[in-house]
């Protein structure tokens, strides 16, 4: 009987693998995360660095939409660093009579998106998108690995050689199309963002510098990934914390129903 | 049969006593779960009627918490479930909770369905509690399908965008239905609110037929693993202790297993894509629905024609409903029935290769693969279970389930 769902389960699990098993073609980087597996948590100094680096670089095109400034106050931020963060910004509201005007951000507010709306976001960005990044993490397969190596993944596409094309399976005919760059790791190699992150891009605040955190780009995509691995599921380790303890709760629980059964089973086997 | 066993049992709770009095429900609770004589051979898969039961309580209940704080329009249903996981005290439970409810609800009805297979449960007097059981697994899919459609992802909309657009094969009057389901030309904000509306509501319709299914049960009594008929009191035990001990067990071992995947992986039997808020401009590249509509799917696909699909998918079903009459064998339980069993097995198989197929794209080696598999399927219900039961010869069936668990102890 054991033995059997055992089985079935391993079954399921494999059965349901190939409906997982699609995205990028090429395989992610490999690079770990504090917040993986079972007991996985965040690294809230991480969490903090990467919204600055979301606040300098990618919140010039990319909202983030599910994001309230009163949040930060869970990455470890202040009551008045997050007053003054959200101060920053000016939000298009009703004012006292009834008009839209700009008033300066409050912490109840949600992050400012850069743009109106999605017109204006294609008008700005050569007719693309940029999607939001709330939920980005868990929006695609190995969201956290995917981010990160979409951030590594940007290649010089006429300095490629012919050995290289032939690793990522390159079509015959792939042409880069105008506007685009290259990208091991987007779907289709082609993207119309241009390489957000570079070496040294972000200048971090003295506290990381003597803990000695460098600011090369694989630092800064794997602070950004924490940040938006957070910002896609901010109960994460609410979740976990709890799991443990119904876990275990109901282990104890099967354990004396099962003392239970044998004895009133005793007399009658 | 057995539920005027004994007299109205003597309660010493003088409220008890005065209600029972007027109306007899405890007394009736005495006789169905208390005293209610239950064969005493059953094993775990015996277990996983009572387990369905509580799956469905639960997610009766976390659907009503979610619906409280969920909002049916499409510019806003995305966001609002991740309002209810970010905002709702507890709402992220409430919500990964009745999710991964779904896919544990049915693989408990799955392992229900393929118990009563297995010991022939289906067969006289049993067939209405089998057929209100089909009936139950339809309504179930209905519920799930619009349920999906709810938090109006990527996967959502387009699965409900392909699967809607199934019925426009009926001929003639397939587009008008079509677009009655949508209630305009597309899948749009009104077909969200009356998905949402039908979602409500289904469930409550199960319960219902869950009540005649459980009260078809005690009219025809249980199966067993042996397949024979209780002769006796030797033959049945008390549901109370012995059943709520064991089936309580059982349900807790299930509970543990849900929670993990609860808490520890609840994006586990979900689509990434349908964290992405629906977009009717932009197909997925490989439309899913969740794994448990996977074997239907695979059959609808196998089948070249639309129409043809449809009838296929909706004749897998539809074959259970007529099966205790396709299954002319005489002994119930598979334990007696040598070729049988072995069969039984293949369309276990069967079923998850169906299921593989559907994962897929109709692509390559999956065309044939699923098509063989799709034929198996029918050939098991149409032509081998009519053939089978005049040609095997059971093996002798014992005396008495006493007689046969006492033996087995004496050993
Ligand atoms: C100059 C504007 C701009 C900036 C700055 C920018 N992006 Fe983008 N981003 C885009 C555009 C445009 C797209 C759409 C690309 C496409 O669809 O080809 C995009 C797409 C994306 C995607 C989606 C990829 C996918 O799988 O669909 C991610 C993730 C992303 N950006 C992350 C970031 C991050 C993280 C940053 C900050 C480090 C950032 N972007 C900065 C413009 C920008
Ligand atoms: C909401 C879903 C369902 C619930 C809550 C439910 C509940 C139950 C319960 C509590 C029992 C008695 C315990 C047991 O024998 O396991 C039972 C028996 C049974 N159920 Fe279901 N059931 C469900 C779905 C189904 C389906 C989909 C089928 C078949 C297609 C089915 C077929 C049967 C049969 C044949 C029995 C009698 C089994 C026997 O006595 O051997 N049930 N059900």
């Amino acid at each position: 009987m054991r033995k059997l769902l055992a089985a079935a389960a391993v079954a399921l699990a494999a059965l349901s693998a190939p409906a997982f098993a699609e995205g990028p073609k090429v395989k992610l980087l490999d690079v770990k995360f504090s917040f993986e597996g079972p007991f996985g948590t965040y690294d809230y100094k991480a969490v903090q660095r990467g919204f600055q680096v979301y606040k300098e670089v990618c919140a010039a095109c990319h909202s983030l939409s599910l994001v309230a400034y009163r949040n930060l106050r869970d990455i470890g931020l202040s009551e008045a660093a997050v007053k003054a963060i959200a101060a920053e910004v000016q939000i298009r509201d009703l004012n006292d009579a009834g008009e839209m005007a700009e008033r300066p951000g409050r912490p109840a507010d949600r992050f400012r998106a850069p743009f109106a709306n999605e017109a204006a976001a294609r008008a700005a960005n050569n007719g693309a998108y940029p999607p939001d990044l709330s939920l980005m993490v868990k929006a695609r397969l190995d969201g956290a690995r995917y981010l990160y190596s979409l951030m590594l993944g940007y290649e010089d596409y006429a300095k490629l050689t012919d050995a290289q094309k032939k690793e990522l399976k390159l079509a015959a005919d792939f042409k880069l199309q105008p506007n685009m760059q290259f990208n091991k790791y987007f779907p289709g190699f082609q993207i119309a963002m241009v390489k957000p992150l570079n070496d040294g891009q972000i200048a971090y605040n003295e506290e990381a510098t003597t803990a000695g955190i460098k600011n090369d780009l694989p630092q800064l995509a794997k602070d950004l990934t924490h940040f938006l691995a957070w910002a896609s599921e901010p109960k994460m380790e609410e979740r976990k914390r709890t799991g443990v303890k119904a876990v275990i709760f109901l282990l104890i629980l099967s354990g004396l129903f099962y003392a239970v059964k044998r004895k009133v089973w005793a007399d009658v086997h | 049969m057995a539920s005027t066993q004994g007299g109205p049992p003597a309660f010493n709770n003088a409220v008890v006593r005065w209600i029972d009095k007027r109306l007899p429900i405890f007394t009736f609770m005495h006789h169905e779960y208390g005293v209610f004589p239950t064969p005493r051979n059953f094993n775990y898969w015996w277990s996983f009627g009572g387990i369905a039961m509580v799956m469905l309580i639960i997610m009766i209940v976390t659907g009503i918490v979610l619906a409280m704080n969920y909002t049916p329009h499409i510019d806003f249903a995305h966001d609002s479930v991740q309002r209810i996981h970010r905002d709702v005290n507890h709402g992220w439970l409430v919500q990964y909770l009745h999710m991964n409810g779904a896919s544990f609800f049915f693989i408990a009805v799955f392992i229900h369905i393929f118990r009563g297979l297995y010991y022939g449960s289906y067969k006289n007097p049993r067939e209405l509690l089998w057929i209100l059981g089909v009936t139950i697994l339809l309504l179930m899919m209905a519920t799930a399908f619009m349920g999906y459609v709810l938090p109006w992802g990527q996967m959502s909309f387009w699965g409900a965008t392909v699967i809607t657009n199934l019925f426009s094969a009926i001929p003639v009057i397939g587009p008008d239905i079509v677009t009655f389901l949508w209630g305009g030309f597309s899948v749009d904000n009104p077909t969200l609110n009356r998905f949402f509306s039908l979602h409500f509501v289904l469930p409550f319709v199960i319960v219902g037929v869950v009540v005649l299914h459980v009260a078809a049960m005690h009219v025809a009594g249980s199966n067993n693993p042996l397949g024979i008929d209780p002769k006796g009191p030797q033959d049945t035990l008390p549901f109370s202790p012995y059943y709520v001990t064991k089936d309580g067990f059982s349900l807790l071992a299930f509970l543990t297993i849900f929670a993990i995947f609860v808490f520890f992986a609840p994006d586990f039997f979900g689509e990434p894509d349908n964290y992405i808020k629906a977009n009717p401009l932009v197909t997925p590249p490989h439309i899913v629905p969740e794994w448990y509509f996977l074997p239907f799917y695979a059959i609808l696909r196998a089948v070249p024609d639309k129409l043809g699909g449809v009838l296929a998918m909706f004749g897998a079903i539809a074959v259970l409903y007529i099966l205790p009459w396709l299954d002319t064998a005489r002994v119930r339980s598979a334990r007696f029935r040598p070729i049988y069993k072995w069969f039984f097995w293949v369309l276990v198989l069967d079923c998850f290769i169906l299921g593989y197929c559907g994962a897929n794209p109709p692509e390559g080696y999956f065309v044939p693969l699923s098509q063989v598999a799709t034929l198996y399927y029918f050939f098991h219900f149409l032509i081998l279970l009519p053939v089978l039961g005049k040609l095997e010869r059971p093996l002798p069936l014992p005396n008495s389930i006493a007689e046969s668990v006492l033996k087995k102890s004496a050993i």
